[in-house]
């Protein structure tokens, strides 16, 4: 077996970094990442971003060195990625924010609304459901991050977590300060428009639920496989038909009904600028399939059925 | 020769004419583009001079050449297009930002609140934009033209040094004059109880936006040195990694 060398230049400043000698022909990026990890310990293996061109893509850990295209003697050139942290714990701080943060502003705590209000609670039962649903919200997603998702990617990088706190509990905060205020104003259609709403609302989660449980069954446990989601038993499911990330589909659902319930300017802010962002995130997905699968389905829209 | 390789040529030929025809009309609708604003505000630079030179005051300057100042600089919201289309290499954001800050000045302070309009600082700001439009569209007008003379691409990647933070301070002394106005009026904003269960005060929404020059005007002014550099002294520079 002819054993391969590897060269690692830093593909800014094209410096010999790293020279690897008898590395297996079946070794992949990922142990090729350790052994980089080793002689330079600053650089742990998920903020390095390796490739064969200098301002090419990322290789994948799984790719192996004999599959690519170099010759016995590899060179690769290094990128670092920065600091980066796991997607657990960007999503599971993310969740906890609006959680607290809005139970904080419905028990009125103090220096938020005057003091005379302090600790008291709302007059209009809307105002009680719309904290229970907000809080239903954000326990589920982060159950879902401890228990249902299966993430293709370990880390992010570590500025994420700031912009993405920011975002949830910024705007977590901006809606609770509205809905628990004493001088809330309750929808105008009163009983009929909160029913409707928590039906929508209701309905909207079970489907984002259902299919987040579909998605985590079409990947075997700690694989990085990806496959067509079809619909399955579970009629929420069957919205696969129209559409590629449901999910969003059924998250946008969930935003809009909640904004009928509380009429709140706020949150119809919030369930936009998250509709731009999934729109966005589902129009990649959907591009990704239709590059990945040749016979993917011609009936699927990204994020509405149809529409967009 | 196979009819395959003759169908080839023909379809890369096509692309080439399609994108020659492409860049072309982009040519010529930036060059007209610029050349027109270069004209507004040098009509805008001229008025100016005329009511100075024959009133005597500042006084009355900024409403007689209101109109023509909200064209011209409404106009420009056209820039955030040409970047977002591709037919100008500008980040969207930087311009988007440039361009955002000028209207908000122009129609949500001057205009909206009148006892500012006299103040030297509103003087101050139109000077620094005047001059700045002018030198920027006339550089990119002789630049499509490919015509360049030196000393329009000197003064448009110098005068920058000195206009923009004079800019910058003319635009935060008139919004501070502005403040107790605002206060007094209550223009703009919305107490609570509503049906929308919202609220919104222009008086700190002021203060935001005097603060936001804090992070925002070094960003801009340090984009300006970068471009100064690469354009003037031909230095390579690595931009940050995203």
């Amino acid at each position: 077996m002819k054993h391969y060398e590897v060269e690692i230049l830093d593909a800014k400043t094209k410096d010999k970094l790293c020279f690897l000698d008898k590395v297996e022909p079946n070794a992949t990026i990922g142990e090729i990442k350790s052994m980089f990890h080793r002689s330079h310990p600053q650089f742990y293996p998920a903020r390095q971003s390796i490739r064969l061109d200098p301002k090419g893509k990322s290789l994948k850990d799984e790719d192996v060195l004999q599959h690519l295209p170099v010759g016995t003697t590899a060179t690769f050139y290094f990128r670092d990625l920065g600091a980066q942290i796991s997607w657990v714990t960007v999503f599971l701080t993310e969740y906890a924010g609006p959680l607290v943060i809005y139970l904080m502003f419905y028990f009125r705590v103090p220096f938020i609304y005057a003091p005379k209000y302090d600790f008291t609670t709302s007059k209009h039962w809307v105002v009680h459901l719309a904290c229970m649903c907000h809080s239903f919200h954000y326990v589920k997603r982060l159950l879902e991050t401890l228990f249902v998702h299966r993430f293709s990617h370990g880390t992010m990088p570590l500025r994420n977590i700031f912009k993405n706190c920011t975002y949830y509990w910024g705007f977590a905060a901006w809606m609770a300060y509205y809905i628990n205020h004493p001088l809330y104003t309750p929808p105008i259609y009163g009983e009929q428009q909160v029913k409707l709403a928590l039906i929508i609302f209701l309905f909207c989660q079970i489907g984002n639920f259902s299919i987040h449980i579909a998605l985590r069954n079409l990947r075997p446990p700690g694989s990085k496989t990806r496959k067509i989601p079809y619909p399955t038993k579970n009629p929420f499911t069957w919205i696969f038909l129209l559409v590629s990330c449901p999910n969003y589909t059924y998250e946008l659902g969930s935003w809009l009904g909640f904004t009928l319930m509380t009429q709140c300017l706020p949150v119809a802010f919030f369930t936009m600028v998250g509709f731009i962002q999934m729109t966005v995130w589902a129009k990649g997905k959907h591009r990704s399939y239709l590059k990945e699968f040749r016979d993917y389905p011609t009936l699927r829209s990204p994020i509405l059925p149809f529409v967009l | 020769m196979a009819s395959g390789e003759e169908d080839g040529s023909l379809e890369e030929k096509e692309n080439n004419n399609k994108k020659r025809a492409k860049s072309a009309i982009a040519t010529a609708w930036l060059t007209f583009y610029n050349i027109a604003m270069t004209a507004g505000w040098l009509v805008l630079a001229v008025a100016m001079i005329r009511f100075y030179l024959q009133k005597g005051t500042h006084k009355g300057l900024y409403k007689s050449i209101s109109r023509t100042l909200k064209f011209f600089q409404t106009f420009a919201l056209l820039e955030v297009g040409h970047c977002a289309i591709g037919i100008v290499r500008t980040s969207v954001i930087v311009t988007g930002v440039q361009v955002c800050s000028r209207i908000f000045m122009v129609w949500f302070v001057t205009n909206s609140i009148k006892q500012v309009q006299n103040e030297e600082s509103v003087i101050l700001f139109l000077v620094v934009w005047t001059l700045t439009e002018i030198t920027r569209y006339s550089f990119y007008t002789f630049n499509l033209l490919n015509h360049l003379p030196y000393f329009i691409k000197w003064a448009r990647y110098n005068m920058f040094i000195v206009m923009y933070p004079l800019g910058v301070i003319g635009e935060l002394m008139t919004i501070y004059a502005a403040l107790p106005h605002v206060r007094k009026s209550e223009m703009y904003s919305m107490r609570l109880p509503n049906k929308y269960n919202v609220s919104f005060d222009y008086y700190i929404f002021l203060i935001i936006i005097m603060l936001s020059y804090i992070p925002l005007f070094p960003q801009l002014f340090l984009h300006m040195l970068r471009q100064r550099r690469r354009v003037l002294h031909g230095e390579v520079i690595v931009e940050k990694d995203e």
